[in-house]
């Protein structure tokens, strides 16, 4: 390889099975998560209008299957509100027993150098780094990444970790989704397993006030 | 001053510092940027705009270099 050129994230370029991740994937991904959510609306509802309109008396099986309407595309948002882990929640690092206190202050003194002062007054509000990239806002957690896409109507959410995390504070899970990201962010977003995309309302409603917050802050830089 | 710093169970550790004419600290963060290197660390140079880069060879001029674990999908 030529050192002058910019290297690609290397963790991308070991998944050569897998489809880089662009602006054209990232539409067409969308639209099949909207499809999806739309067909399941369409699978569970149907038959509940049909029991009614049949049968009045069958309300209690047709209830199961609005509840089945609501539910499922519910619980695929939880899961993309569930993917970032932001430093200091229940799921942190920075929680488990046994964690080095200083190791995690040092952890987040440097994500603090690496990142702007607003950014930084954000990671102490709600844990979470807001970063923006060509393909809209980030927000990155210790385990995961939200995407806001520009217009901030539409999230992509992403499972993605470091390799091996063992004994890594919390601020350094951060840090390593930070770099990666700015080092190459389609590959990041190739190597990251999408969890969901959809309404931004939908995830939002799912999340704590904390990653509320940092979200309402991504959404306002994606406008 | 330039840095070498890999990240850490103790939250970052420094391996090398270098000034722009000192080359024998220079040749010392090389080494030791090739052995983090050999053990599977990715760097990543952090440029003044903030975005980054990864490389193979130590810049003499780099002002910080971060050593971070690969990442994957969860």
């Amino acid at each position: 390889m030529d050192a002058a050129l910019p290297a690609r994230l290397g963790e991308a370029q070991a998944l050569s099975w897998r489809e880089g991740a662009s602006e054209r994937t990232l539409r067409r991904d969308g639209r099949r998560w909207s499809a999806w959510t739309g067909w399941v609306l369409l699978v569970f509802t149907t038959p509940g209008v049909l029991l009614l309109a049949i049968e009045p008396l069958t309300l209690p099986a047709a209830l199961i299957c609005f509840a089945h309407a609501y539910a499922v595309p519910r619980i695929q948002a939880a899961r993309g509100a569930r993917a970032p882990v932001p430093i200091g929640s229940e799921r942190s690092a920075a929680r488990l027993a046994g964690t080095d206190e200083r190791a995690e202050r040092v952890a987040l003194g440097l994500l603090g150098d690496l990142v702007t002062h607003e950014a930084r007054e954000l990671v102490a509000r709600s844990g979470l780094v807001i970063e923006r990239g060509r393909m809209g806002t980030w927000l990155l957690g210790e385990q995961g990444a939200l995407l806001v896409r520009p217009g901030g109507r539409r999230i992509f959410c992403w499972c993605v970790r470091i390799a091996q995390p063992e004994e890594l504070p919390a601020g350094d899970r951060v840090a390593h989704l930070l770099l990666a990201l700015r080092e190459d962010e389609e590959g990041f977003a190739t190597v990251a397993n999408l969890q969901f995309s959809g309404a931004v309302w939908r995830v939002r409603r799912l999340m704590d006030a904390r990653s509320r917050a940092a979200l309402a802050a991504a959404q306002a830089e994606a406008r | 001053m330039a840095r070498l710093v890999r990240l850490d169970r103790m939250g970052h550790t420094t391996l090398a510092e270098w000034a722009a004419g000192d080359g024998a600290g220079h040749e010392a963060a090389v080494a030791a940027f090739r052995a983090e290197l050999e053990q599977g660390m990715v760097a990543s140079l952090t440029r003044p705009d903030g975005s980054a880069e990864v490389i193979r060879e130590l810049p003499r001029e780099a002002d910080l270099v971060v050593l971070r674990r690969p990442i994957a999908g969860g």
